[in-house]
C-alpha cells in the first residue's frame, strides 16, 4: 500500500539529525514496548509481514505523528485486536475483562536466546529456475497494491540491472495475507539519473531487493 | 515520524511530555493485561531487553571488521557469503538471517538504508538508532546520499561512486569500511576500537589512529 511509510525520495523531511552517544532506548516504556512486541509474536502467531502491514496501514497524519515505538505499539494492538487476544474495552480499562484466549505457545525466559538465534530465515527450496540472471536489464512493474508490498514507489516503472541473485525467498505481499508464495529474489540496481532525472546524482547507484513478480524483462 | 523526548522539537515539549506519559501508561497497562492473561512472562521481557542493551550491538560488528582487516582468508569468506563468516564469531539470528557484506574502496562508498521501515543487521549492529528510522534519512539516502553525508559532517571526493542499498527484503547489508592508514601491525582488539557503528552503515568513517590514543 502507498502509505506514509514509503519515504524514498520525498522532499519534505529535512536534515538527518544524528544523536551523539545515543542510548539503545530513550525511555523505560520503549524497552517494554520493544520486548512485548517481540514476545507477543509467539502466542500471536503473526509473521513479520503481517506486523509490518499493521504498522504502515494507518493514515499519514497518524504514522507521521507517532514515534517509532509508538508505531510498534499501535501495530501490536491492531494485531491483537484482530485476533481477539485483547479487546478495546480491556485496553481502555487497563486490565483484563474477558477470559484468556487459548494460545499455542508463549515465550519463556529460558526460550529467549533460542528464539533470537533461530530468527526467521526466509529462504526456501527453489522449485523452478530463475527467470533473470545477473547482468540482465529488468523493469520494475508499475503496481499499486492496496495491501502490503515491498516495492517502493520511487523505483516503480524504472529500468535497472540485476546485480545479485539471492535464491528463493518468502514473498512479503503474500506472506502478509498468510501465503508464503516463495519467489526468486534479486538485487536490482538503478542509476541515479534513471531514478531522479536530471536532478539525480550521476555518481550514485541505488538498489532494492525485488522479488521476481515485481520485475519484467527490459 | 517524530523523534522522541530528546529531539529538537522544543516548541512541542509540553505536548510531547503529556503524550509520552499517556504512552507510558498505555504500555504499562498493556503489559499488565498480557501478563495476567498469561500471554507474556515479564521475566522473558527482561531477558529480551538485557540482550539488546548489553550483548548485541555495534561492538559485534566492529569485531567482524577488525577480523576482516587482519585475516585475508576471513575477509574473502565474509565478502563471498557473510552469514556463515559472521557466525564464526558467534553472531547470528534474528534480523541477520541473510547478511551480505559490501566493501568500501577509494572509488566506491556503500551506504545502507531501509526506506520502508527500519531493516538493519541486528546481530552485528544491534537495534537501529533513531536517525536511521527517521523520515529524513529514509527519504534522502536514496536520492541525495551526499546530502546525508553532509548532515553527518563529512564529504567524499566527487569521483567516488556512492552505492546505496535499500533493504527492502530480509537481506541485511553490512559495510566493510576501509582500514585506516597507520595501523600496520595492530591487534584485532585495537583495530576494533577504530570501527564506529556509522562506518558499518556507510554514514561515517572509522576513527583515525590518533583518535583512540
Amino acid at each position: 500500500m502507498e502509505g506514509a511509510h514509503d519515504m524514498g525520495g520525498v522532499a519534505w523531511s529535512g536534515p538527518v539529525l544524528p544523536e551523539p552517544d545515543e542510548p539503545m532506548f530513550h525511555a523505560e516504556w520503549e524497552r517494554r514496548a520493544f520486548a512485548i512486541t517481540l514476545a507477543m509474536a509467539m502466542p500471536g502467531g503473526w509473521n513479520i509481514d503481517m506486523s509490518r502491514f499493521a504498522r504502515e496501514n494507518r493514515p499519514p497524519q497518524d504514522y507521521l505523528s507517532k514515534s517509532y515505538y509508538q508505531i510498534w505499539l499501535a501495530g501490536l494492538e491492531q494485531l491483537m485486536l484482530e485476533r481477539g487476544l485483547v479487546t478495546a474495552d480491556e485496553i481502555e480499562a487497563g486490565k483484563p475483562l474477558h477470559p484468556t484466549k487459548p494460545v499455542a505457545r508463549t515465550l519463556s525466559p529460558d526460550g529467549v536466546a533460542a528464539m533470537l538465534h533461530r530468527g526467521g530465515p526466509t529462504q526456501r527450496e527453489a522449485t523452478s529456475p530463475a527467470l533473470f540472471a545477473v547482468g540482465d536489464r529488468v523493469r520494475t512493474r508499475m503496481i499499486h497494491p492496496p495491501t502490503h508490498t515491498r516495492l517502493p514507489r520511487y523505483v516503480r516503472g524504472h529500468v535497472g540491472v540485476v546485480e545479485l541473485l539471492h535464491g528463493v525467498h518468502v514473498f512479503p505481499d503474500g506472506n502478509a495475507l498468510g501465503q508464503e508464495n516463495p519467489q526468486w529474489l534479486y538485487t536490482v540496481t538503478f542509476d541515479g539519473r534513471q531514478l531522479w532525472g536530471p536532478d539525480g546524482d550521476a555518481s550514485v547507484r541505488t538498489s532494492v531487493d525485488a522479488w521476481e513478480s515485481y520485475l519484467e524483462p527490459a | 515520524m517524530t523523534g522522541h523526548d530528546h529531539d529538537h522539537h522544543h516548541h512541542h515539549h509540553d505536548h510531547d511530555h503529556s503524550e509520552l506519559s499517556e504512552t507510558e501508561l498505555r504500555v504499562r497497562a498493556l503489559e499488565t493485561i498480557l501478563t495476567e492473561k498469561g500471554y507474556v512472562d515479564p521475566a522473558a521481557l527482561d531477558v529480551l531487553i538485557e540482550t539488546y542493551e548489553t550483548r548485541v550491538g555495534p561492538r559485534n560488528g566492529a569485531r567482524v571488521v577488525a577480523r576482516a582487516w587482519s585475516d585475508p582468508a576471513f575477509r574473502a569468506r565474509l565478502l563471498k557469503d557473510a552469514t556463515p563468516a559472521i557466525a564464526e564469531l558467534g553472531y547470528a539470528g534474528r534480523q541477520g538471517e541473510h547478511i551480505v557484506a559490501v566493501e568500501n574502496t577509494p572509488r566506491l562508498h556503500h551506504m545502507v538504508v531501509c526506506t520502508l521501515c527500519s531493516c538493519y543487521p541486528w546481530p552485528v549492529l544491534g537495534l537501529p538508532p533513531v536517525w536511521y528510522k527517521s523520515a529524513p534519512y529514509r527519504s534522502k539516502a536514496v536520492k541525495d546520499p551526499r546530502g546525508v553525508l553532509a548532515d553527518f559532517g563529512f564529504e567524499l571526493p566527487d569521483d567516488t561512486e556512492i552505492r546505496v542499498w535499500d533493504s527492502t527484503a530480509e537481506i541485511r547489508y553490512f559495510v566493510l569500511p576501509m582500514r585506516p592508514a597507520g595501523t600496520e601491525g595492530w591487534s584485532e582488539q585495537r583495530l576494533a576500537d577504530l570501527v564506529t557503528r556509522d562506518s558499518m552503515i556507510g554514514t561515517g568513517l572509522p576513527k583515525q589512529p590518533h583518535e583512540v590514543a
